[in-house]
């Protein structure tokens, strides 16, 4: 049954679109896809290589931007994004992880928060080439969902099966020797800076086509959007741990979770507030509401914090602990 | 006929010496003992040689070659495997996949890296842990690991660094079978060790230190007879005395 | 001549205050070895307290400080003793957790104080805020003045805690050497505790300080927490010393950028010397006086 688990997924997802017609159903389902990329680029880097990533947004939003001039300064299709945004983002990634990979553990996390950070003000301050906070805007090719659907399935599946592969081969090998030990992978003849380094790039790569996928698709960007550390980069990390660090998997459950969860704060409980607040006519409620629909960000917090104590592994991770204790609880329950 | 040689090496640590112009040579083939009491730089040599510590002076040469300041893993690609005498094994990978990842430094694809890694495991009789985790193995079987991985990389030389050390009696035996398989297959060795036992037994020859350096060489016989090593592991009084 | 001393004075006065932030996140850098990254939204919180001891209460900052300072202790041991020391016994793939533990802290306790105060500026207007004297004809704001001369008392009374008492020695050995710490005796979770109290403390001082003379907002935290890191990083991670040169070198950097680049790159300048820092001198200041 495990086995076949991920045809059928693929299967439902294949034809979600042709019977679920609902095109908000249809959005939501894009921005899991979107986070299933961006989740299984960035678990690549802490979940099998062992380095912590802050960064996440720098790759994302070159990409996203790399789509957007092409639109706006080359007056092309910002489709091109999708075949340059990959290698835009590597160009980030490059010089980036050749600096900074020397440095070990929550050092290179710091590094990769300054490059989030140092990349939203680039494209926040060079007005000239990005137009600064106006950011840019792009006429959307198609007025169906359909096509960017089938866009990202194929761009998730196909991110699913290369680190699939990856991780089978002798990278995916060199990639775990450091996570466990740098030490002994270096002296087992890895050359540990420049698998880093592929991890890292690697990605770069899918984030950046993610991004530009992402402008094509939203047809907006602008720094704050793209390069955001709480909307993207920890948003990704989000994805990674809720679902499972250092697993195929774990990032496609993590996109369905908190693509929920970030829907489940932005409609008030679904609507459950605002349906309170005019039963009562309380200002009160009215007022929470109002700042439960914003409050994702809290949710995520407090989600981190959580996620980090009690499922440490993810859901995949740690699915036969959550088994576990629905297990006992029924035993529990029989006994009683 | 000379495999590896170190020249004149020196490392300090702030404004301590931890080796103070070692040199020795060891020839193909040959099981190479370096001995001295705790704290005499046995381990920081091993760590010059592979470079985990950058040397403060002299020249480490390898086939004729200059790697005194080759980064590790090109020390490993040359054809030098280590042990670590603290462990590391990579704990939440299988053995067998410890040892795969090994592997792949010679061979390039899975299939060929896994049929090298089982045949190692069979040589070294770990063959029968290889799904286990690593880090759930014993101590014994978690040393044994560490020789068993350098193995698969295909070494030229060996460096261990205290695998005897923790062992009880049966698994001592076994090591020193092991080592001595290893060198029979031709791979020549240089082996730190504290338990006499397995250095006097097995080394050809034998390197003593203390506070880093040099002190005596000799075969084992002449090394266990020459008075500065006497004082050096047990006291003046002995060395003089009787 | 005038603006060159007026901007080396405010670096200085600004840097005493960076330096009590610094040594607070270099305290539980080296004795926990992570990166507190929810240390400016600490600082967030007791400016908040301080904020509505002052609107609610008409309590002057400099008295709140004795409210503030045990709050945070308060709040800063509790962090540790219920959400990092767990992760010790917790195993886990996902490297650095308690590093992004703290991120998600920072995370929630910028929600909550929005959820409380709004994403509203709020500043704390007192008789002094905008008092100045002149020594020749430089300014000095005299809350910044005496805001430089409590961190200075800060920071030697925090010295001689470290080097004198029972507890600051055991800190000192725990972040030397954590196990062997552990072996003299040393509860390493009680002092773990301790110094995440000591280290937020320290931090509302410094927010508690900067009342009367910054503004305030929810978000005022993530900048803080990268000056906070900014100084640790060039002050070498973990040196109770360094902190203060790191400290004092980022106000000067700051106050002479602002003066003679423009007050635009405020942020950015901690960002380049953060990069200038890690490409360099790898090991901060620390590194220049060791090797």
């Amino acid at each position: 049954m495990k086995k076949y688990t991920p045809y059928i997924l693929l299967f439902v997802l294949i034809i979600f679109p042709l019977v679920v017609r609902n095109s908000y159903y249809q959005h939501l389902m894009i921005l899991v896809l979107i986070w299933v990329v961006i989740g299984s680029g960035w678990n690549i880097i802490p979940g099998y290589t062992g380095q912590v990533s802050f960064g996440d947004a720098a790759f994302f939003g070159t990409g996203a931007y790399t789509a957007g001039l092409f639109a706006s300064k080359l007056g092309m299709s910002a489709w091109w994004g999708m075949a340059f945004g990959g290698f835009a983002a590597m160009a980030i990634a490059f010089p980036f992880g050749w600096i900074c990979f020397r440095l070990r553990g929550a050092y290179f996390a710091l590094a990769s928060l300054a490059l989030n950070e140092v990349c939203r003000h680039v494209a926040t301050v060079w007005e000239s080439l990005t137009n600064g906070m106006v950011g840019i805007l792009v006429m959307p090719t198609f007025v169906s969902k359909i096509p960017y659907y089938y866009v990202a399935l194929s761009l998730a599946v196909f991110s699913i099966i290369f680190i699939q592969s990856v991780m089978k081969s002798r990278w995916g090998y060199y990639f775990l020797s450091i996570r466990e030990d740098q030490d002994a992978a270096e002296s087992l003849g890895i050359d540990t800076h420049y698998y880093k380094m592929i991890s890292l790039n690697i990605a770069a790569f899918l984030t950046g086509i993610t991004g530009s996928l992402f402008m094509n698709y939203m047809g907006f960007i602008d720094p704050e959007v793209v390069f955001s550390l709480h909307d993207i980069s920890i948003m990704a990390i989000l994805v990674g741990i809720v679902g499972g660090v250092g697993t195929i998997y774990g990032p496609v459950v993590g996109a369905f979770v908190m693509v929920a969860v970030h829907e489940f704060f932005r409609t008030g409980f679904l609507g459950f507030f605002k349906t309170l607040a005019s039963v009562t006519g309380s200002d009160f409620v009215n007022t929470v509401a109002k700042y439960v629909s914003q409050a994702h960000v809290l949710g995520f917090g407090i989600l981190v914090v959580l996620v980090i104590l009690y499922l440490p592994n993810g859901i995949v991770g740690d699915w036969d602990k959550i088994i576990g204790i629905f297990t006992r609880f029924k035993r529990k329950g029989e006994s009683s | 006929m000379i495999l590896f040689k170190i020249e004149n090496l020196v490392k300090y640590f702030g404004g301590l010496a931890a080796v103070n112009g070692v040199s020795f040579s060891v020839n193909r083939g040959e099981i190479f003992g370096l001995i001295g009491p705790n704290g005499s730089g046995k381990t920081t040599i091993f760590n010059l040689i592979s470079n985990f510590h950058k040397p403060s002076g002299g020249k480490i040469i390898f086939k004729d070659k200059d790697i005194t300041n080759l980064k590790t893993n090109k020390i490993c690609r040359l054809g030098i495997g280590r042990t670590f005498q603290v462990v590391k094994p990579l704990g939440r990978l299988t053995v067998l996949d410890n040892v795969i990842a090994s592997a792949f430094l010679r061979v390039h694809n899975k299939t060929e890296a896994t049929k090298v890694a089982l045949e190692t495991l069979e040589f070294c009789n770990l063959i029968h842990r290889k799904d286990d985790l690593a880090k759930s193995l014993p101590i014994g079987e978690r040393k044994r690991l560490e020789i068993t991985r350098s193995m698969a990389t295909n070494p030229d030389l060996l460096l261990l660094d205290e695998t005897a050390a923790g062992l009880n009696p049966g698994e001592l035996d076994e090591a020193i079978e092991l080592i001595k398989k290893i060198r029979d297959r031709g791979v020549t060795i240089i082996i730190v060790e504290h338990i006499m036992k397995v250095i006097m037994t097995i080394s050809d020859r034998i390197h003593a230190i203390n506070f880093g350096q040099t002190i005596a060489e000799g075969t084992p016989e002449e090394v266990a007879n020459d008075p500065a090593v006497i004082e050096a592991y047990l006291g003046e009084e002995y060395a003089h005395g009787k | 001549m005038d603006v060159f001393l007026q901007t080396l004075v405010a670096g200085i006065l600004k840097g005493g205050l960076y330096s009590l932030i610094g040594i607070g996140m270099s305290l539980i850098m080296g004795v926990m070895g992570i990166i507190n990254l929810a240390h400016g939204q600490l600082m967030m919180v007791a400016m908040y307290i301080t904020f509505a001891l002052h609107h609610f209460l008409g309590i002057d900052p400099y008295i709140s400080l004795f409210i503030a300072m045990p709050a945070l202790f308060l709040l800063g041991a509790l962090i540790q003793k219920y959400t990092l020391n767990p992760l010790l016994e917790v195993e886990s793939i996902l490297p650095e957790n308690q590093v992004l533990m703290t991120v998600g802290i920072g995370m929630v306790l910028t929600e909550i104080a929005r959820f409380i105060f709004s994403s509203d500026y709020k500043s704390v207007k007192t008789s002094y805020s905008n008092a100045t004297f002149f020594i020749g004809e430089i300014s000095f704001s005299i809350a910044l003045v005496i805001a430089f001369f409590i961190a200075v008392g800060f920071t030697l009374l925090m010295f001689w805690f470290l080097l004198k008492t029972d507890i600051g020695r055991s800190i000192r050995a725990t972040a030397q050497d954590k196990d062997a710490a552990l072996l003299m005796g040393v509860n390493s979770k009680r002092i773990t505790t301790i110094t995440f109290g000591l280290g937020s403390a320290l931090v509302a001082a410094a927010g508690t300080l900067l009342i009367p003379i910054y503004y305030l907002f929810p978000d005022i935290g993530g900048p803080f927490t990268r000056k906070a890191f900014v100084i640790t990083i060039l002050g070498g991670l973990g040196s109770t010393v360094g902190a203060i040169f790191g400290g004092v070198t980022l106000g000067l950097a700051e106050s002479f950028g602002a003066t003679y680049i423009g007050m635009a790159y405020d942020d950015m300048i901690g960002l380049i010397i953060f990069i200038l820092v890690l490409l360099f001198l790898p090991g901060g200041f620390k590194r220049l006086t060791k090797v």
